[in-house]
């Protein structure tokens, strides 16, 4: 095996040790289909996965009421991409936007995007993300779905600290290390994911020799 | 919090964690997954190499604090951050309350930040008429009790489900079911609408990188994300520890951080905040940062030459995760905000002598804390010099000085010593066993049974039988501590025979006595100090090869300690180090040195098993030694669960905290006597004591032998 390619396997075994699906692609038009496909797949009422069933108080329900459709978050996007998801999530019936995030704190469906770099010995993704709605994808959506060219995996986070320093040296800058889906074991140790952010982490490694 | 005015009023706090079985339980599967975890997580590192770097660069960092902060202030300054300095705790608070007010902000998230409950934050906070809702988990369920954290790392690990689901029922109105897949999603949505809400947002810091003036926050759920994100206000506060002069070395923090913590090789989010970043709901659409950092009494703490060293705390809570005492009681009995070994220590420096005065005397001295650290913080030798501290500012306990007076005149401690074998003949039993506990002992000791004074010392039966070695391959000094010369000398006797068949010329210097750990356990620094001079000076180190001794607890402190002890005395100090350099423990001589043969021995193929005492395993690192003699001397080893577990001996600790130490007893207990052997082997005289004490209470049949009797029974 290639240097590459053993670094893209550790990458995968790490990542999906903490529960991120991870799915090799080898163009951005299988990435375009994957999301469509997962959001398509996603229940009809957007949120139950995350305890739309449960009682909440009013306010929190409110909340929660406010969102309609199916929203697909893709800020970040080059825009020819942009485009096309935007055109194939139309034809699905969901939304797609780029921008005004704050407009759907109740939730997104999926947060498409592109990462940085993928750190091997952690299965971590490197997002550099100083615009707001790009975080605000990472985080308020259901599923965070996100590409990971396969030449951007390196082997542990000295690797990354050139280019972690080099950002953020061009303040301001929010750099996010991203391992799995958000999760917590605080009541009696049971790990239970999503707790504030995504409940799934789909990574879609993308040859692009 | 701890409340207790007395150790009478805490030692009824402990016995009330004892009796939550609830607790018990997850502190015990806890303990037993955090283990497996942890090692897994490290598999393949070089974890002593990764800890060794942390400390030097934390150290150095703590070395130029004043220098980081400048530069942190420099180029968190030029980046839009604001920096603000807070001498203490009410300082900080009264800082951030202005921000707050300047900003006109009215509701608050968080994110975690024990440095905000260690200034208790949140009451000064709410006193200024501002709505605080923390929003990591556990933070906000302890948060809705009105309680403190019981974990660093997991606040609410004291609470079962059902409490939980009790909890949010009254929070939302409505019924909630006990299921924690549910439960975490009813926060979710709950707390998505405080954050929607709040205008300001607090969070904590695990690196304040100088180098780039930006910090990094490490956290599982992804609310500091949000927190930092969506209010247009943020501020983070943390203490002067969190100073890194690079990023590098926030990095390699990062490396040991997760691990140590939750046997996670990373967190699920590491965010890196740098300069005033984007924010859609501030007017100028950027927002307002401020970065409180707090000194509180560190920059004291890292001018102290011993207490320095506590600025490698990265508050991973592992400390808590390994001890044995904290798996008994849970946090808020082993800390007053922080918790585990290093709660003991800064609860001295952050809240007080009157919080930490009873905390201090509940450390075991096991050392599994030390051996865990991810800064190589040696913590048991810091909450001892902090029990030492705090009994010469408050006067020493009657017990505590009248020891320490004993055992500085070695003459009269071991006049002492036979005339209770003396006293003790009306109780004595012929098993070896004391029949009804002297009056000093409560009934909470009679867990254990006591042994008898032996009717001969070691020291004694020496003079007439110390045996000629012609031609030695070795020559050694023996060193036997009190409890082997005068409890079990048969021990000694068994090492002796062992040695000389194998060319060990032998010498017992008459002037040696107690090691002085129990003193310095009890906080009693200059009788320990005394005790160490009267050792060194009953030997001459050159003249033998090593010093042996059968007692771990002995063998670690005279290797360990003495340098340290006698170090404002240069001529003693090169005494003790030579002395240091030659102490070996029995099973490595043997085994190690000696290099005894299987065929040595009678193979007798009979079962048995092994405690493996702290401050042997730990102490001295020693692990194979004292498991292949027993194999070599003809028994079959079977592996015990939990081996390298404290006994609940830890010498005075048993007195002081009974129903502690018989609770860790009857674990080491039932673990024995699940692995079906008949002997159970160890290497040092206390445990010795508290193991057969425990089973002959229970009636068991288990014998327990120093691996040093079984050779010397076997040798053929």
């Amino acid at each position: 095996m290639s240097s590459k390619e053993t670094l893209c396997q550790k990458f995968k075994e790490k990542a999906e040790l903490v529960s991120a699906f991870v799915t090799e692609i080898d163009s951005e038009d299988a990435a375009l289909k994957y999301v469509i496909e997962l959001c398509d797949k996603k229940e009809a009422c957007q949120l139950l996965a995350s305890g739309c069933e449960a009682d909440l108080s009013d306010d929190a329900g409110a909340l929660c009421d406010a969102k309609q459709t199916k929203v697909i978050a893709a800020p970040g996007l080059n825009k020819e991409i942009y485009k096309k998801l935007a055109a194939k999530a139309k034809k699905s019936g969901f939304d797609c936007i780029d921008s005004g995030m704050r407009d759907h704190l109740a939730g997104i469906d999926i947060g498409f995007t592109y990462a940085e770099y993928g750190i091997a010995d952690t299965g971590t993704l490197m997002l550099d993300c100083p615009g707001e709605e790009m975080r605000l994808a990472t985080m308020i959506s259901e599923y965070h779905v996100c590409v990971l060219p396969k030449s951007k995996i390196r082997a542990n986070t000295y690797a990354v600290e050139k280019m972690m320093l080099t950002r953020m040296k061009k303040t301001p800058d929010y750099l996010a290390f991203i391992t799995g889906a958000s999760r917590t074991a605080d009541i009696e140790r049971v790990l239970a994911l999503g707790v504030h952010g995504p409940l799934e982490l789909h990574i879609l490694l993308l040859e692009d020799n | 919090m701890q409340k207790a005015n007395d150790l009478k009023e805490y030692r009824e706090e402990l016995r009330e964690s004892l009796d939550n079985d609830f607790l018990r339980t997850t502190l015990d599967n806890f303990a037993v997954a955090y283990r497996a975890g942890r090692a897994n997580a490290f598999k393949g590192m070089d974890v002593r190499g990764l800890i060794d770097d942390i400390a030097a660069s934390k150290d150095e960092a703590g070395r130029n604090s004043e220098a980081l902060f400048q530069e942190f202030k420099e180029n968190a300054e030029a980046a839009g951050v604001h920096v603000h300095f807070a001498k203490d705790g009410d300082e900080a608070n009264a800082i951030i309350t202005r921000i707050a007010k300047d900003a006109g902000c009215r509701k608050i998230v968080k994110s975690k930040s024990m440095t905000a409950e260690e200034t208790l934050l949140n009451h000064d906070l709410e006193d200024a008429g501002l709505e605080v809702t923390e929003t990591d988990l556990g933070e906000w369920i302890i948060q809705l009790r009105h309680e403190g954290p019981s974990h660093m790392v997991m606040p609410a690990i004291h609470l079962s489900r059902f409490q939980v689901g009790d909890l949010f029922t009254k929070v939302t109105g409505s019924k909630q079911d006990a299921e924690i897949e549910k439960l975490v999603k009813v926060a979710r949505r709950e707390l998505r609408q405080k954050y929607v809400e709040a205008d300001m947002g607090i969070s904590g810091a695990n690196f304040a990188v100088a180098e780039t003036g930006g910090i990094g926050l490490v956290t599982n759920e992804g609310n500091a994300r949000l927190v930092t994100t969506l209010p247009r206000v943020h501020v983070a506060l943390m203490g002067i520890d969190k100073l890194v002069p690079k990023l590098h070395d926030a990095l390699r923090i990062l490396k040991a951080l997760p691990r140590n913590a939750t046997g996670q090789q990373i967190t699920s989010y590491v965010t890196w905040i740098t300069g005033a970043n984007e924010c859609l709901a501030a007017e100028d659409g950027k927002k307002e940062i401020h970065f409180v950092v707090l000194d509180n009494g560190r920059s004291e703490l890292l001018k102290d030459p011993l207490f320095s060293q506590v600025n490698r705390c990265v508050r991973c809570g592992a400390c808590a995760n390994v001890c044995p005492v904290y798996r008994l009681v849970g946090g808020h009995k082993m800390g007053h905000i922080y918790i585990g070994a290093i709660g003991l220590i800064l609860t001295y420096f952050f809240h007080g002598k009157d919080k930490a005065k009873n905390l201090v005397q509940n450390c075991i001295n096991c050392e599994a804390c030390k051996d865990v650290c991810a800064g190589g913080i040696d913590l048991p030798r810091l909450i001892k010099e902090i029990h030492a501290r705090i009994q010469d500012e408050d006067g020493h306990p009657l017990p505590s000085f009248l020891l320490a007076k004993v055992l500085k005149n070695r003459k009269l401690f071991h006049t002492l010593l036979r005339a209770a074998k003396w006293g003790q003949k009306p109780m004595a039993e012929k098993d070896g066993f004391i029949r009804h506990l002297p009056m000093i002992f409560s009934k909470e000791h009679s867990f254990r049974a006591l042994p008898t004074i032996a009717e001969t010392p070691f020291r004694d039966w020496w003079k007439e039988n110390r045996p000629e070695v012609k031609k030695p391959k070795y020559r050694v000094a023996l060193f036997s501590g009190c409890v082997q010369d005068f409890v079990y000398p048969e021990q000694m006797q068994a090492a002796v025979d062992v040695f000389a068949a194998n060319g060990v010329a032998m010498e017992f210097p008459m002037d040696q006595s107690c090691c002085g750990l129990p003193v310095q356990m009890m906080g009693e620094t200059k009788a320990s100090r005394d005790v160490a001079a009267q050792n060194l000076r009953a030997f001459e180190p050159n003249a033998y090869d090593y010093i042996i001794t059968l007692c771990a607890s002995c063998a670690a402190h005279l290797k360990h300690n003495y340098p340290k002890l006698v170090m404002d005395k240069p001529a003693l100090k090169l005494k003790a180090d030579a002395f240091a350099a030659k102490v070996m423990d029995y099973s490595t001589f043997v085994n190690d040195v000696l290099k005894v043969e299987k065929d040595a021995f009678r193979e007798t193929g009979e079962k048995a098993t092994y405690h493996a005492p702290c401050h042997l395993c730990r102490g001295l690192d020693v692990h194979d030694a004292p498991r292949r003699l027993i194999e070599k001397g003809g028994m079959a080893y079977v592996e015990c669960a939990e081996e390298e577990v404290c006994c609940g001996f830890g010498g005075t600790f048993s007195m002081k905290f009974p129903e502690l130490s018989a609770e860790l007893l009857n674990k080491k207990l039932n673990n024995v006597e699940e692995t079906g052997a008949q002997t159970l082997l160890t290497d040092c005289p206390g445990c010795i004591m508290q193991l057969r004490g425990g089973l002959k209470a229970r009636g068991s049949k288990v014998k327990v032998k120093h691996v040093a009797e079984i050779l010397s029974a076997n040798r053929k």
